[in-house]
């Protein structure tokens, strides 16, 4: 094996690490923002369509115009990496806003009800019934951006903090495809390992659900709306026009 | 800052030419127009195949989850050191990150027919291939719209990084910007594409509603436009 990524590894292993830190944190940071935001505002009708619609226009925005202008919003310098940690926190925040508002519709009305009949105050309904009952499509909702997120720290590379992307950038100048080959690779199997952890830690806040055996064409179904979050958002798009 | 950006924008002289603001947002839509025709000659017909017959569902899957993980700056730098073509590879990297959301689309369309809809079709005796253009398709319509709406955010935003390997575009006036410490022509790329995309995707969210079958087709509801953008959903970041 006498691969380009091995013999540089001393070169490539700052950018692993600068690719771990400016993809996860944001994550985290953007999940524990919007899960309070979500449970502040589902019940309240004209703040959670404010908080959607305000999370769909931050979308609207490209990743690299949001880099570049950030640096004149946040008085912050061009080259500082606080900018694409606080791009991608946006980005988070307002996709996980909205998993937040659809993890908690999935709670089922007469768990919620049970959980009041029994004099569960609704901070207590909210922590203890809520939030457990969320999990899973929470967990699918951060697959969802992590992943994203990972991709979408190498766009900073064209403004010099991109982590792995620049490998791109360097690879692209130099005409050396062997580099941009590797930060591919690379940047593919962080989006794996950070998705599989997050599927993991899911799972081990679910105990109740391992035990639960689902039909052969419920277990598909579910599959297939966890990879595909576009489709259930499609559906909403058309409910929401008709 | 403003103030510059306003005299740039006042000034007709920026307008007009091979390198004026008209030219790069007509390349810009061109790229991203190509990009979006290539995509769905790709997968419109393997969406309406799948969503018909019930089949590959699992390439879907795969295909959104892949692509969502793949960085476009590095496919883009890739191909253009392979390929030595100055046009091709971006517009190829725009084409894949085109696919799923169309594809998820006119199958999520598809597959969302009511199925008494179809059999009643299939029990008056419509061959398949009128169930699939004449019943299927039409009731699909609102959701591959919105496909196609997802998939033009995602590659209007990443056209703009076509200009890091030569192209035109909207994004040259980052890329010149950065290169000459030009803040003012940095923003004013910045403005552009956010604010195409912003256009591109109300208009989509228009056409959604326009393509609404039943009695209520073309009765857009009072609110018009601005209903149209509060129920807009984009798929996912874009880069």
């Amino acid at each position: 094996m006498n691969l380009w990524g091995i013999r540089n590894w001393e070169a490539v292993q700052p950018l692993l690490v600068q690719h771990l830190y400016l993809s996860v944190v944001p994550t985290l940071i953007g999940v524990v923002v919007a899960i309070p935001i979500g449970l502040l505002l589902r019940d309240r009708r004209r703040a959670r369509t404010v908080a959607v619609v305000l999370s769909s226009a931050i979308f609207t925005i490209p990743s690299l115009a949001l880099f570049v202008v950030l640096p004149l919003l946040l008085g912050t310098r061009v080259l500082d990496p606080i900018n694409v940690v606080v791009a991608l926190t946006l980005y988070t925040v307002a996709l996980s806003v909205r998993t937040t508002f659809e993890a908690l519709d999935a709670v089922p009305a007469a768990t919620r009800e049970a959980a009041t009949a029994v004099g569960y105050s609704s901070w207590r309904r909210a922590t203890a019934v809520d939030l457990p009952l969320a999990i899973p499509v929470l967990t699918a909702g951060t697959r969802v951006v992590a992943v994203t997120n990972v991709s979408m720290v190498s766009v900073g590379a064209v403004i010099g903090i991109g982590g792995l992307g620049q490998l791109f950038t360097t690879g692209y100048q130099r005409d050396f495809p062997e580099q941009i080959l590797t930060g591919l690779v690379l940047i593919l199997l962080v989006a794996i390992v950070f998705d599989r952890i997050i599927a993991l830690v899911g799972r081990a806040f679910t105990p109740w659900i391992r035990g639960a055996s689902l039909r052969a064409s419920e277990r598909r179904l579910r599959a297939l709306a966890q990879a595909l979050p576009e489709v259930g958002r499609l559906r909403e798009v058309v409910s929401g026009a008709r | 800052m403003l103030a510059d950006l306003a005299a740039y924008l006042g000034d007709g002289t920026n307008w007009a030419g091979s390198t004026g603001i008209l030219n790069r947002l007509v390349e810009h839509v061109g790229y991203s127009a190509l990009a979006l025709l290539v995509g769905a000659v790709i997968a419109v017909p393997l969406g309406l195949a799948i969503g018909h017959t019930g089949r590959g569902e699992g390439i879907i899957v795969g295909l959104a989850n892949t692509m969502r993980a793949l960085p476009s700056l590095g496919l883009m730098t890739f191909l253009v050191l392979l390929m030595s073509s100055t046009l091709i590879p971006p517009i190829t990297a725009l084409v894949a990150l085109a696919v799923p959301p169309l594809l998820a689309g006119v199958y999520a369309g598809i597959a969302n027919v009511d199925r008494s809809v179809v059999d009643a079709a299939r029990a008056m005796g419509m061959t398949e291939w009128q169930i699939l253009l004449r019943v299927e398709l039409p009731n699909a319509l609102p959701l591959i719209v919105g496909g196609l709406r997802g998939a033009t955010l995602q590659v209007v935003a990443t056209a703009t990084i076509a200009a890091f390997v030569n192209l035109g575009g909207l994004g040259r006036y980052i890329f010149d910007g950065l290169a000459l410490y030009d803040y003012t022509r940095v923003l004013l790329g910045a403005l552009l594409v956010t604010a195409l995309a912003l256009v591109l995707d109300g208009l989509l969210a228009l056409v959604v509603k326009l393509v609404q079958p039943g009695t209520g087709r073309m009765t857009v509801r009072d609110t018009g436009l601005q209903a149209a953008i509060d129920d807009r959903a984009p798929a996912a970041p874009t880069a």
